[in-house]
């Protein structure tokens, strides 16, 4: 059974305390800014109404957590299993580092989403982004899969300067031709195949499950796919021995 | 051996937090101190402080100069200093809160003044850069006192603590500004003392800042070859510095002074149309000393508005909203829906961009 906690007042300690101990679930009410909530749970629910404070399911292990509103900074830091789903916008560097598991948020997301986000044999790690993303998406993204849908209606490109500096694995999809947008030299950006979109809709099926959009609408428009040049786009920079 | 505060490094934090009426109503310090408590935890105790504006309508065409003493010596030395340099109107302790989060005060004292006309006339400066130098005097040759806030109608309040205490300690609800500034300490590279606390300030510029400046000390050279002389033992001090020297003695407005300070790079500035290409081109070129490098989001707090500004790759975070006539930035939307639940059109400002809040034309301050 799913427990209740008010946490007016309630310090990130205690809150994450009594979640530990909720293994049935939780739904949290009155949030206001308490960090790390169900840092390295595994599997429980946790709704969430007010605002999550930073490093929001950081190290998540399998846990799904639900945000009924905005985020902020760090969400997904390090996560290794689980969902996590906000129904709002995001802070800066969603999915630092994350290895494994699921981030979907219907709004916008900061700077720097899915920064040095990695894949390792079964574990694909992947972010949607249902409106914009600021710069720096993707930054030295070694691996797993971002993608964002452009389908904000508060204006701005679909993503600001600087997407993939420093990408060496994984791939970026983007709802757009992105004929304005300036990627750097060792990446691939080229439109989509019949075979990548047959990818992307998987990625995007439990998203628009999730958030009752229509996936074949989200679909059909060009996307472009961006990937790094080689395995190992960086090897002249350093010495061969 | 125990190390004391300053002979150790310890990383990250800091919280920053402000509100403004643009109809230029008055707040208490109430919901501002509410706004740091999300964020406890960006702080450590080692420094909290506000900044009021608006607050002493009764002098307001005195310049409140706020002064910590380490003990009565440096107070008596002051005071000789200040009754030959400036007409004292009022002088009294700054009334404060004894409570067990904050000890080991100095003597906290304000002084409302006004420079000697005659002075002024003799020496060819106005009002401002007089006061500037008595400020700047004061900080480099008296020992043991500092100005920590001197401008007109406005004032700093700050403490080693966490912010929440200190605004209990300065008794902030009884005080009544448009415009608050708020900051919550996280040393990382100089020492937690009371004059190192946040807001920094200079005539009427305040300075909150969340990060660390990695030109420091190119801008502090710079800055010092102009009369100023960074004396606080930490980097945002300079900060203040270099708004009151673009703004105040080069003229510069609050969106140039962004640029100066948070130039975009090269080849973004190659991709602005050619007006506003050459504007930024040119600010890079004159001023290529004031640039400020590394992580940093800072909220500017003057005379009748505020800016919000973060570095040009936005390394820290911040967020404003609105409600009414009322204009909130914060490093957290937590602390933003601290002080009102109700906030809408919350929005996160690019690296580089100024967010700029000025209380609407014609509203008394």
């Amino acid at each position: 059974m799913m427990k209740s906690i008010d946490a007016s007042g309630m310090d990130f300690s205690e809150l994450n305390r009594q979640l530990r101990e909720a293994e049935g679930g939780a739904e949290i009410s009155a949030c206001l800014g308490q960090r790390f909530i169900g840092a390295g749970m595994g599997k429980r629910k946790i709704r969430i109404h007010g605002v999550p404070g930073n490093a929001l399911g950081a190290y998540l292990n399998g846990a799904e957590i639900e945000v009924f509103g905005n985020a902020q900074d760090a969400v997904g830091d390090t996560m290794n299993a689980g969902t996590i789903l906000i129904h709002g916008s995001i802070g800066d560097t969603a999915g630092y580092a994350m290895r494994g598991g699921r981030i979907y948020v219907r709004g916008n997301a900061g700077y720097r989403t899915g920064i040095h986000m990695k894949a390792y044999r079964e574990h694909l790690p992947v972010i949607v982004i249902g409106g914009k993303a600021g710069s720096f998406l993707g930054e030295y993204q070694a691996g797993g899969v971002i993608v964002v849908l452009g389908l904000h209606t508060d204006g701005g490109p679909i993503v600001s300067n600087f997407p993939c500096t420093g990408m060496h694995g994984g791939k970026l999809f983007l709802r757009s031709r992105c004929e304005d947008v300036l990627f750097p030299k060792q990446v691939t950006a080229r439109p989509a195949s019949p075979e990548d979109m047959e990818e992307l809709r998987g990625y995007l099926k439990e998203y628009c499950e999730l958030l009752s959009m229509d996936l074949n609408a989200v679909l059909d428009a060009p996307f472009t796919l961006v990937t790094p040049d080689s395995a190992n786009p960086y090897r002249q920079m350093y010495v061969a021995n | 051996m125990r190390l004391l505060e300053g002979e150790f490094r310890n990383p990250s934090g800091c919280a920053i937090s402000a509100v403004i009426s643009r109809n230029g109503e008055r707040m208490s310090g109430e919901k501002i101190i509410e706004s740091m408590k999300p964020m406890h935890e960006r702080s450590n105790g080692l420094g909290g402080g506000f900044a009021g504006y608006g607050i002493y309508p009764e002098y307001k065409d005195l310049f409140a100069l706020h002064i910590f003493f380490s003990g009565t010596k440096a107070r008596e030395e002051c005071e000789a200093y200040l009754r030959g340099a400036l007409e004292l109107v009022k002088a009294e302790v700054i009334p404060t809160r004894t409570i067990p989060a904050i000890t080991d005060e100095p003597l906290i004292w304000r002084y409302f003044a006004t420079p000697l006309r005659s002075v002024l006339a003799s020496m060819q400066v106005d009002e401002n850069e007089y006061i500037a130098r008595v400020v700047m005097h004061i900080n480099i040759t008296i020992e043991g006192a500092y100005v920590f806030s001197s401008g007109k109608n406005m004032g700093v309040f700050k403490a080693v603590g966490y912010p929440e205490d200190v605004g209990v300690f300065y008794r902030l609800e009884e005080y009544e500004a448009y415009s608050w500034t708020a900051h919550g300490r996280y040393p990382t590279n100089t020492p937690g003392w009371w004059g190192g606390a946040h807001p920094f300030a200079l005539l009427d510029w305040t300075v909150v800042h969340n990060g660390e400046i990695s030109s420091y000390d190119a801008n502090r050279r710079c800055i010092e070859m102009y009369g100023y002389k960074c004396t606080l033992q930490t980097d945002t001090e300079v900060i203040t510095y270099i708004a009151d020297y673009l703004l105040r003695k080069q003229g510069l407005s609050l969106e140039e002074a962004a640029g100066v300070i948070a130039a975009p790079f090269w080849d973004t500035i190659a991709r602005r149309p050619e007006a506003e290409r050459r504007e930024l081109e040119y600010l890079r070129t004159v001023f290529p000393s004031l640039l400020i490098t590394g992580p940093f989001s800072i909220i500017l707090g003057f005379t009748g508005g505020l800016m919000a500004l973060n570095d040009r790759l936005k390394l820290r975070s911040m967020v404003t909203a609105e409600k009414g006539d009322r204009v909130y930035i914060a490093s957290e939307e937590a602390a933003i829906r601290a002080m009102e639940p109700g906030a809408e059109h919350i929005y996160a400002p690019a690296g580089g961009e100024p967010v700029i809040v000025r209380v609407r034309e014609g509203c008394s301050l």
